[in-house]
């Protein structure tokens, strides 16, 4: 259920931002406040693992962790990414549990400039964890670059 | 006469490298100019993206089309194709021309199937990536004498030619500023030795025609189209110049 | 040729520990806002579900957005439980899927 309601309000922030059409950062309380709730998540609690400055926003690589003991009782259920000044700012959710055993997930997110990438998890218990990590970026992705 | 003659004759009979272009000292291959990112994702087998393309090429390699594969004639590639990449462009005296590995690629198919494939098409470039990998880490060696000689004199003087609005030869970046900056990036010697190589501003594998074309683009001259004697003559230079350097194919640049 | 992906876990893992999925996707993750040479837009065309079943159950779920790499590349965790396949599966916004799986040797 607040999957889909994060996936909404991520719909709309875009639908907002791609009128705008550009590259500005954007207030991304509404999506925070969709996957909480509207409830206000503890600051910390999470390690972004981001270069300090991305030669090329096409590709950054990112690693998340959050640490838990990742038990029934007291674990990670999800992982949200949010790109404040992305076109799309809701980048991605993964979803995790007890099985999982840690809390650790990495990919490569595109960035169009730079900007802060802000991580919300979800834990058992209806708890949220929020953390935010600054990066340069300097040459922007979602630009109408050439692709010859 | 007889002296313009005579001189003629002392010329022709100097050896090959006595009067050959200047190539950049010291060689410094195409990953010493990009991010420690980019290196790092080039050197993991798993996350670097051509290894999707490579994995492509493994199938089409014993793939059966039109009754035949390359694997009927070649056998296994990983012995076959053992340093094969590190020796294009070549002459090749069934074609009457210097080819580089992607047109040898296409001929083949061609006699095989009856159709070449298509420029950039994930199939060339996964079998073109395939097959470069068997010369990763192999020096560069390229034959520029006999037939070949004469695409290596027209690479070499389309290499030192300005071109474009911007009035650049490949001379201009690649010899006299590599290391220096423009815009936000190191300007590389401009060896050709990643590719087919996954360009990060492509956000997808691409051949060294494609990323010659875009130089070309960049100083704002006419792009070759692909195939034109132009840019194997080029890439046949370029291999040249580079010569003695590993191959690091299938690479990542930015 | 169906979607192509790469999947690989450790040769052997130990029963209760988290063991690394690596998986890889080969997809343009086309944003939406890039466009042609005739100046028409590209359209969106994306991976946006992604999920990996190990053990009789779903142990990662992946909901991705266009501001994930071309040729999207995850790793993330799963205990070791028993001995047997591992399947990644993903759908693109097509209706287009992809699976591969791998073997876990639980020591």
């Amino acid at each position: 259920m607040r999957r889909r309601t994060f996936l909404a309000a991520a719909g709309a922030l875009a639908a907002a931002s791609f009128r705008a059409r550009a590259q500005v950062v954007q207030d991304i309380r509404p999506l925070v406040d969709a996957i909480t709730g509207g409830a206000t998540p503890d600051e910390g609690g999470i390690d972004i693992e981001l270069p300090q400055i991305a030669e090329n926003g096409h590709s950054v690589p990112l690693t998340v962790r959050v640490p838990s003991p990742m038990r029934e009782d007291d674990h990670v259920r999800a992982i949200h990414v949010i790109a404040e000044r992305n076109p799309r700012p809701a980048v991605a959710t993964f979803e995790l549990g007890p099985w999982s055993g840690r809390a650790e997930v990495a990919t490569r997110i595109r960035l169009a400039g730079t900007q802060k990438v802000t991580v919300v998890a979800a834990l058992s218990g209806n708890r949220f964890r929020i953390a935010r990590k600054d990066i340069l970026v300097a040459s922007a992705a979602c630009l109408d670059e050439g692709s010859l | 006469m007889l002296r313009a003659f005579l001189l003629l004759l002392l010329a022709a009979s100097l050896p090959a490298g006595a009067s050959d272009p200047p190539r950049p000292s010291p060689l410094r291959n195409g990953s010493e100019f990009q991010s420690g990112d980019v290196r790092s994702l080039q050197a993991d087998d798993f996350a670097n993206p051509m290894a999707l393309w490579v994995e492509r090429g493994r199938r089409l390699w014993s793939e059966v089309r039109n009754g035949r594969s390359c694997a009927a004639c070649h056998g296994d590639a990983v012995r076959a194709m053992k340093g094969v990449a590190a020796r294009y462009p070549r002459f090749d005296p069934s074609l009457g021309r210097v080819v580089d590995l992607d047109q040898r690629i296409d001929a083949c198919e061609q006699a095989m199937t009856g159709t070449a494939f298509a420029s950039e098409s994930d199939d060339l470039l996964g079998l073109s990536a395939y097959i470069a990998l068997q010369s990763r880490g192999m020096p560069l060696k390229v034959s520029i004498d006999g037939p070949a000689r004469k695409t290596w004199e027209a690479g070499r003087d389309l290499y030192y030619t300005r071109i474009g609005q911007l009035n650049l030869a490949c001379t201009s970046c690649h010899d006299a500023s590599w290391g220096k900056t423009l815009l936000a990036e190191t300007i590389s010697q401009g060896h050709p030795t990643g590719w087919p190589a996954y360009r990060l501003e492509w956000q997808r594998p691409g051949s060294l025609e494609r990323r010659l074309r875009a130089c070309f683009n960049g100083v704002r001259a006419e792009m070759p189209a692909y195939g034109s004697p132009d840019l194997v003559a080029l890439e046949l230079y370029l291999a040249w110049r580079a010569q003695g350097l590993p191959m690091e194919s299938p690479a990542v640049r930015r | 040729m169906s979607m192509l992906g790469r999947l690989s876990v450790p040769p052997s893992v130990k029963r209760g520990e988290p063991f690394a999925v690596r998986v890889i996707v080969q997809h343009p993750m086309e944003t939406g806002f890039r466009r042609d040479y005739e100046g028409k837009v590209i359209p969106l065309h994306i991976v946006d579900r992604l999920v990996c079943r190990y053990g009789g159950r779903d142990v990662f779920r992946a909901t991705l957005g266009s501001g994930i790499a071309a040729n999207p590349y995850l790793v993330f965790y799963v205990v070791a439980t028993e001995s047997g396949p591992l399947e990644v599966e993903w759908e693109d916004d097509k209706g287009e899927v992809g699976k591969v799986s791998a073997d876990v040797n639980v020591g």
